[in-house]
């Protein structure tokens, strides 16, 4: 393969085609949809596949001793493989399905926080985390004494990585839960180099990979980190399935998480055994029909690949920031060198929510409010801000018409 | 002129953007005798609003600190404009027509009593089309009954 001349452009005009909500007029305006970072677009080939399965070949999975059921199995399983294809996972056993990327962290303060760390041990975060990589770590900390630890960020919106080191320094440091990156500044955090410091330390290191995964390609063999979790529907795939990848044998010394059907091996009133992973952390029926769409998400993904995800993600990056940069008034959060597509923004004298009912009415989508990010927020000294993110179906025209209609709100509340 | 916002000055009405701007009753009264805060975890508003009762019961004077968007500061504004001089009961009953027009953009149940303050708020009707930001209008209002009824929080959630 002549990596080289391989065309890296992206025919976003057909990826369009392959998303039916795209054609939608909001209040009598074309949708202009630059909200994927809170969740992303199905495309038709999602949508096919969970409606197909239920139409043809839909049982509960594992138990069933029937056609019906091990079809189902089957095309279940099979989104199993096809994670562990996307994160090049060596044994597609470490991967484990949850409900979201919540979930797959709530797991991990569980069944490695609880069952692993020690009291007197500590986790670090970093000032640029999701709720759901603080609060976990919060309850666990209330609940066992492990201390929670929070490496500093710069002003441009990156890790301090002088401050994340002499967090470790003492050696205390059992765990690093870290976004790779960030749903707010868009900030990449230098992964490697991350997992090189914490495994110096002997610390383990699990990444929140909820947007990176979208943008970039991961492979966790490469990172050589511990943990890796996203969720689905970020990944144009479905709500209700997230993911949790582990090396074999760290999962395989954590405690279960949820109990229930599916995670044993042997029940009796007196003690009860474990399935082996991945199956110990999947109490319950799975989200079935929701891997099987997931699995249909990571092949479109992967059919577009993400040399061009990524090269188009950046272009429309480069463009927007020196778009709406360059709007008087209005300043982007975040000057991280390595970013992807996310562009936080506040315009003087304009709340965000403001904002972003303005551009609602130019059928522009955005978020806006702290972005559960409300330490992040404050150590920027806002409230809110608003933010446009970035899809394979994102346009450069839209992020001219989201610069233009920014000017525009501007006047509004001069 | 037009900024493709037209259809929006129904909800954004210049006394909006005016108490939005400059609120006139955004401050701490140096003395109070209730106070409570309101909090939308949702998008993340909060206020906190303050009353001095006259002494004849009626709320003598009514200040707030909010945290929040144009509609909301404007709301808690407007409202602290209208509810000086109000019973307690006369307050109450405003915010019950006020949540009302807020949310479908009409108070048929307003009595002539309601007529005068009801129409000082008015400009917030526009709200109604924006299921979303109702809770924006409405929270300055939650937290205030909750000051005049003793306690001290309140959530528009």
């Amino acid at each position: 393969m002549n990596v080289t001349t391989r065309p890296v452009l992206l025919d976003v005009a057909r990826i369009r085609e392959d998303f039916p909500i795209l054609s939608q007029q909001v209040r009598g305006k074309p949708l202009v949809f630059l909200d994927s970072a809170a969740s992303a677009q199905k495309p038709r080939v999602v949508i096919d596949a969970m409606r197909e399965a239920m139409e043809t070949q839909y049982a509960n999975v594992h138990r069933g001793l029937h056609w019906m059921s091990e079809r189902t199995t089957d095309a279940y399983e099979a989104a199993r493989d096809a994670v562990a294809s996307l994160l090049n996972a060596r044994d597609r056993h470490e991967v484990v399905f949850t409900r979201n990327i919540t979930e797959s962290l709530n797991l991990m303060a569980h069944s490695y926080g609880r069952g692993v760390l020690k009291p007197g041990q500590a986790v670090v975060i970093s000032g640029m985390e999701h709720h759901s990589n603080i609060v976990p770590w919060q309850l666990l900390r209330d609940e066992r004494g492990i201390e929670l630890r929070v490496a500093p960020i710069t002003d441009a919106g990156e890790l301090d990585m002088a401050g994340f080191e002499a967090l470790l320094a003492d050696g205390k440091v059992g765990l690093v839960s870290m976004t790779h990156m960030s749903n707010v500044l868009g900030t990449y955090t230098p992964a490697e180099r991350i997992v090189q410091i914490a495994h110096a330390y002997g610390a383990k290191v699990l990444f929140d990979g909820a947007q990176a995964v979208v943008h970039r390609r991961v492979d966790v063999q490469a990172l050589d980190c511990d943990f890796y979790a996203f969720t689905g529907h970020k990944l144009y795939g479905p709500t209700g399935i997230g993911v949790l990848w582990g090396r074999r044998e760290l999962l395989d010394a954590m405690p279960p998480f949820l109990g229930g059907g599916e995670m044993i091996s042997s029940v009796t009133y007196e003690r009860s055994t474990w399935a082996s992973v991945p199956h110990k952390f999947e109490a319950g029926t799975p989200p079935i029909l929701e891997g099987i769409g997931l699995k249909a998400a990571i092949d479109y993904v992967q059919s577009i690949g993400y040399d061009a995800i990524a090269a188009h993600e950046t272009a429309l990056v480069d463009h927007a920031l020196a778009r709406i940069g360059a709007i008087e008034g209005v300043h982007i959060l975040g000057r991280a060198q390595d970013r992807g597509g996310v562009v936080s923004f506040a315009v003087d004298r304009a709340h965000a929510h403001d904002v972003a009912t303005l551009l609602d009415r130019q059928g522009i989508a955005v978020r806006a409010g702290h972005h559960c990010a409300e330490p992040l927020m404050h150590r920027f000294g806002l409230d809110s801000t608003a933010r446009a993110s970035f899809a394979v179906y994102t346009t450069r025209e839209e992020i001219d018409f989201l610069a233009d209609s920014l000017e525009r709100v501007r006047e509004f509340f001069k | 002129m037009t900024d493709g916002f037209d259809d929006l000055r129904d909800l954004y009405q210049e006394v909006i953007l005016d108490h939005g701007r400059r609120p006139r009753h955004a401050h701490k009264p140096e003395n109070f005798d209730a106070s409570a805060k309101g909090d939308n975890p949702m998008c993340g508003d909060r206020i906190e609003v303050w009353v001095k009762y006259a002494p004849d019961g009626t709320i003598g004077d009514a200040g707030f600190q909010a945290r929040g968007c144009a509609i909301s500061v404007a709301s808690a504004d407007l409202m602290a404009e209208t509810v000086i001089g109000r019973s307690k009961a006369d307050t109450k009953a405003l915010f019950d027509a006020f949540r009302e027009m807020a949310r479908t953009g009409a108070c048929p149940h307003c009595d002539a009593a309601l007529a005068e303050p009801m129409e000082r708020l008015e400009p917030l009707a526009g709200v109604h089309e924006y299921p979303s930001r109702v809770k924006c209008a409405t929270l300055a209002w939650h937290a205030l009954v909750a000051a005049l009824e003793g306690g001290k929080e309140a959530s528009s959630e």
